[in-house]
């Protein structure tokens, strides 16, 4: 692991913000296993639960504080300094921090998807759901990664992103759904697991690939380039 | 050797200019920046280090553009003002991890070294956040100077230090100095720059108002009186030989000695022993009394 990434990972995980990480996941599984206990048609519940919380609120969510942590508040209390007064090219930089902040989310999605998925339909749905969260997370980190560099409040602007981009504009205006990494998560889900009709894919597959692949690569590109114009501003005090 | 060059440097921020064409080039030795707050020292130590794009000009480190250009933290360390550290690292870590992305040979020997230049190995394998703010600043001077750069630049290197640290840094600050390392490090309390460096480069308001010696600044601001402390031992016939030399402008007998004011700093300390041998006065103390830098800097400011 670069040093880099070490310190990205100590300062996300030795941070009290790690613990905002924890609730929604422990959420979605306890709803999953509550409704699954009770019996109720897995029908009924699975889009609601699965999308609703999972795919629509806690993928997001947990790829926002992620992301906006591995960058952002190093940039907010003036410590990526001791990073960036390194001779290290920027995209090393960003990939490491990218790196870590996709691990983190997609372990932290993907394991109480993969739960959910188990016991609303099978195995199969489950990985599926597990795999396509993987891919949203990178999709997300990228953009969350470099929202940190473009404004002072990312996680502001990524929540605006999330709730009236995707929640609400997705809901009513179709051609919003082609920018939307939550269509994609649920395209290359349904995909993976076509038997199963809980989820409700809005854009073909390969548009939602190669969208992920341009929000991935164009908002790392982008981030290595703004991370080479790094800028403090001069502190009049 | 290593120069840092400043050629015809501006920046500003909209329609603010925070710093106005600087020229400046600075080569082995400790150089201080000295200014008022607000007078853009920092803006200029940002575009040194590469934090900041010059609006017109170019800043270069031996010909290589400081700006998007990384390979330049090769030679350069710099320790910012804001006192930004990752707490929750110790110190001999925080070093370690500086030394291994500076991609060093022995990262080990070098944070060894440097937590040694700073005397902070003691208390080096505690966390950052336990720290005072000296313990801090000392550990942030460690890590930009893991790498032995040829350059080191310091923004308000004393804030918050005490006595003994300052002392401290300054020692260490004069030894980088003298084993050929340029060093630049801004202030704007006069005692700290007149302590630790004759060199300064005075801004104000943008601008660089003066730049070399700071006794030599004082020297050619002529249109200025000079003020000595003079003690002898016969002071009263002192003054009346003084009064008629043409480079003194006043003379006042003070409770002990004479305070000596002289238009032409050359000519009146040429003037003096002459003087004192003509008459047979035997001259105790010549002190300039107005060469601190305080002085120097208020007739900047007034001109």
């Amino acid at each position: 692991m670069s040093t880099v990434a070490w310190i990205t990972a100590r300062g996300l995980f030795g941070r009290r913000r790690v613990l905002l990480l924890l609730p929604l996941p422990i959420l979605l599984i306890v709803l999953a296993v509550i409704c699954d206990a009770a019996g109720v048609d897995a029908r009924e519940w699975g889009a609601p639960v699965i999308v609703g919380l999972g795919l629509a609120v806690l993928l997001p969510v947990v790829a926002l504080i992620v992301g906006t942590g591995v960058l952002g508040s190093e940039v907010d209390d003036g410590t990526i300094v001791h990073i960036l007064t390194k001779p290290l090219p920027r995209r090393d930089i960003i990939l490491a921090k990218l790196g870590v902040a996709v691990v983190a989310s997609a372990v932290t999605a993907a394991v109480p998807l993969f739960v959910a998925g188990v016991l609303a339909d099978s195995v199969r749905f489950g990985l599926a759901l597990a795999v396509a969260a993987a891919l949203g997370a990178v999709a997300y980190s990228a953009l969350f990664l470099l929202l940190s560099l473009l404004t002072r409040r990312p996680v502001l602007l990524g929540l605006v992103y999330i709730l009236v981009w995707e929640g609400l504009l997705g809901r009513f205006v179709s051609g919003t759904r082609v920018l939307s990494i939550e269509q994609y998560v649920i395209t290359v889900g349904d995909r993976l697991s076509p038997a199963t009709d809980i989820l409700d894919p809005k854009v073909g597959l390969p548009v939602a690939l190669v969208m992920a692949a341009i929000f991935a690569v164009g908002g790392t590109l982008f981030a290595v380039n703004r991370l080479r114009s790094f800028s403090m501003a001069g502190e009049t005090s | 050797m290593t120069t840092l060059t400043l050629q015809n440097v501006s920046r500003w921020y909209g329609n603010v200019v925070a710093v106005n064409d600087i020229t400046m080039s600075l080569g082995p030795g400790v150089t201080g920046l000295l200014g008022p707050n607000g007078a853009g020292k920092t803006t200029v130590l940002h575009m040194m280090a590469g934090f900041l794009a010059p609006s017109r000009g170019a800043v270069t480190l031996d010909d290589a553009p400081a700006w998007r250009n990384p390979a330049i933290y090769k030679q350069l360390g710099l320790v910012a003002e804001k006192e930004a550290v990752h707490g929750f690292l110790t110190a001999r870590e925080f070093v370690n991890a500086s030394a291994k992305m500076h991609k060093l040979s022995d990262p080990k020997a070098a944070t060894e070294w440097a937590l040694q230049m700073v005397e902070m190995t003691d208390a080096a394998d505690r966390r950052i956040e336990t720290y005072s703010k000296g313990m801090r600043q000392r550990t942030r001077v460690a890590a930009a100077l893991v790498h032995n750069p040829q350059v080191l630049l310091l923004d308000e290197p004393f804030n918050g230090m005490d006595p003994r640290q300052r002392m401290h840094m300054m020692a260490l600050l004069h030894e980088l100095g003298d084993r050929g390392h340029t060093i630049l490090f801004s202030s704007h309390i006069l005692e700290e720059v007149e302590q630790v460096s004759g060199t300064v480069q005075v801004m104000v308001a943008g601008r660089l108002a003066a730049s070399g010696d700071y006794r030599r600044i004082r020297r050619l601001m002529t249109n200025r009186p000079h003020v000595f402390a003079v003690k002898s031992s016969d002071d009263r016939k002192l003054a009346v030989a003084l009064i008629a030399e043409k480079s003194v402008n006043g003379v006042e007998i003070a409770g002990e000695g004479l305070t000596v004011r002289a238009g032409d700093y050359g000519s009146f300390t040429r003037a003096l022993p002459r003087i004192a041998l003509g008459e047979g006065i035997r001259l105790r103390k010549v002190i300039p009394s107005d060469e601190s830098l305080e002085s120097v800097f208020s007739y900047l400011l007034e001109a």
